[in-house]
């Protein structure tokens, strides 16, 4: 165990680099400078207002630069965006916006596509099947962005509690988290069905049929935990994605979560806001494997050797 | 699996009983059915609307439906008909076109990867593994913006280099850059899953024999193992329209997708949710005809899986 977790943290170390070596050169190549705005300035203003940000240097000393303030100071850098604020500060106010919309929609999505996944294979082929996985394909094509106004203009107007937009009261929380969560939902109750219909027609289940348990003992106590990997290997990315921030359901419902300084940062080529970014979610995700790693090892035990 | 004879003559039986498995999948079928209905009115019903999705008449804004306008008019007064055909036409165009790029990328990347084995399968699925640890959409934006500042203007090169001026190339030189972006880094999972067919493929005896009769490297991939994987390509690939379709969608509806004066579905649908109170037939029918083509493609895809590889019940 300790040598997955040594391997893994290693290997998400080297992406992260990479992918941030990666985000610097391209941010670099697109043409247009991240502190130009629609009034003139002379050459020698914003040769000023550059020097803050190193950008008067050459790249190469810049990235070094950029590596070093980061290991041995901790910093990420200025936005040249929202001028006066500091990468850190960036993330640090609006990732837990994110992580809390996030970790509510992942519950939801959890308790309503696991069950309705299990529910369907149980009865495979009949109506109940039918209805779950239409729904679930229902989930997936119909975007956040239709959902998000629709439910807007239906459920906000009828409960003065639940907001159409912002971010201030408890009642904010529950349309984009419901927005967020139908696709989650919908995945996982597809991911479950498959991987539960797999296992219930393996050799050990036909033992357990034979040994006349009841059908509650063989689903909960035998088929539930192996039915699963397939949902828990789809839940690690998807964690990683959710926490950092949806962009489109915050755009919709207002809510000053990561996402939008994402999108932000790429429109506005915010050199250090992206990089920031890129290597705060290429963390995230690498953690999340990880956790998922270490869950799999654990509900499947032949893994458990190789890993 | 397929014997190694060519058989010209009536093809081969695998595909013969996977045509059958899938007709009998009436959901599957049905998603076929719309799916060409979709792509015909797109590329062949737009032209024969007496509309021009582009001609605003201002004083016809938000009028309902009639019989001169199906579906009604646009908060420009456009015809709202037209303008979905059209728009489905780009959006069609972007997730076919980056489909295309994605399947042949994935499969040379894959194929080698898989075929080759060792040390180079681990590099190239690491590198794999690593790009996809990115955040997609943003990086599709960035490379988007990458791509159109190095390309210039495409347009202009197919009109004067090429000597070109029809609709359907000027129409799809605008959208290079965004499709690129997309097959960038969209072939990833396709190569994965390219990866592991051609890896078990490679295992098998049949290539062994085809080894050891002294064929080429370039014989046994192409003529052995790249049969042989076309059914996890054809499934994948079905998939992989609707994604592309719903990530265009997701660009152009936070307006870094489809540039004006072009529209997608998704462009429709963000103008569409400005009006919704209005009118909210202005979201509904373009998330309508959007959500519809991508059930359609998705119902394909499940039943492909189903019929190709009967013994997968996966998702």
């Amino acid at each position: 165990m300790i040598a997955l977790v040594t391997r893994r943290t290693l290997q998400t170390l080297i992406v992260v680099f990479l992918l941030v070596t990666f985000t610097f050169i391209a941010i670099r190549l697109i043409p247009g400078n991240p502190l130009e705005s629609d009034k003139a300035t002379s050459s020698e203003v914003m040769k000023r207002m550059a020097e803050p940000f190193g950008f008067n240097r050459p790249y190469v000393t810049q990235y070094l630069l950029y590596w070093k303030n980061l290991l041995f100071k901790g910093d990420l850098g200025l936005s040249t965006t929202l001028l006066g604020r500091s990468v850190s500060e960036i993330i640090s106010t609006s990732f837990p916006v994110s992580l809390m919309l996030g970790l509510t929609s992942l519950i939801i999505g959890v308790f309503v596509g696991i069950p309705l996944g299990v529910i369907a294979a149980m009865n495979k082929n009949g109506w109940i099947d039918y209805l779950s996985m239409v729904l679930a394909m229902a989930g997936i094509c119909v975007p956040a962005f239709v959902l998000g106004p629709v439910l807007q203009l239906t459920v906000a107007r009828q409960f003065d509690s639940i907001s159409a937009a912002g971010w201030s009261r408890p009642g904010d929380l529950i349309l984009p988290a419901i927005t967020l969560s139908v696709g989650v939902a919908a995945y996982l109750a597809r991911l479950s069905r498959g991987g539960m219909l797999d296992i219930l027609s393996q050799d050990f289940i036909r033992t357990a049929h034979a040994k006349g348990l009841p059908l509650k003992t063989i689903i909960f106590k035998h088929a539930l935990k192996p039915s699963l990997l397939p949902a828990i290997t789809y839940l690690g990315p998807a964690f990683a994605a959710i926490i950092t921030g949806s962009f489109v359901v915050e755009i919709i419902f207002q809510v000053p979560g990561m996402g939008q300084h994402f999108v932000n940062a790429v429109i506005s080529k915010d050199p250090f806001l992206l990089q920031g970014l890129v290597l705060f979610y290429g963390l995230i995700m690498g953690g999340a494997n990880l956790i998922v790693d270490i869950v799999i090892a654990f509900l499947n035990p032949r893994l458990r050797e190789t890993a | 699996m397929s014997t190694q004879t060519p058989s010209n003559n009536k093809g081969s039986s695998l595909w013969n009983d996977a045509w059958f498995r899938l007709r009998q999948n009436k959901l599957s079928m049905a998603g076929l059915v719309v799916i060409v209905i979709m792509i015909l009115l797109c590329f062949v019903g737009r032209w024969l609307v007496p509309h021009d999705p582009r001609h605003q008449q201002l004083d016809q804004k938000f009028e309902s439906s009639s019989a001169e306008h199906w579906l009604g008019m646009d908060q420009l007064g456009r015809d709202l008909f037209v303008r979905i055909l059209d728009g489905g036409q780009i959006s069609l165009l972007v997730a076919i076109l980056a489909t295309i790029l994605t399947v042949t990328v994935g499969v040379i990347y894959g194929g080698i990867a898989g075929y080759v084995g060792g040390r180079t399968h681990a590099v190239m699925m690491r590198i794999v593994d690593g790009l996809l640890a990115m955040p997609f959409l943003i990086i599709v934006i960035l490379f988007r913006e990458l791509i159109s500042a190095q390309l210039g203007n495409a347009e202009e090169w197919f009109v004067q280099t090429l000597g070109w001026k029809i609709e359907m190339v000027r129409r799809i030189s605008n959208l290079i850059p965004l499709i690129l972006a997309i097959a960038a880094f969209g072939w990833l999972t396709m190569g994965r899953i390219v990866c592991s067919s051609a890896a078990a493929v490679t295992k098998l005896e049949f290539i062994e024999a085809a080894r050891s009769l002294g064929l080429s490297h370039r014989r046994i991939l192409f003529r052995h193992i790249l049969p042989n994987i076309m059914g996890p390509v054809i499934i994948y690939a079905t998939l992989t329209i609707p994604t592309f379709i719903l990530y265009e969608a997701t660009l152009s509806f936070i307006g870094l997708g489809i540039e004006p004066p072009n529209a997608s579905w998704g462009t429709l649908i963000k103008e569409g949710a400005n009006y919704l109170e209005t009118r909210p037939s202005l979201l509904l029918f373009p998330a309508a005809f959007f959500s519809v083509t991508l059930f359609a493609f998705n119902f394909l895809g499940d039943g492909l899986r189903d019929a190709l590889d009967p013994k997968s019940s996966k998702d």
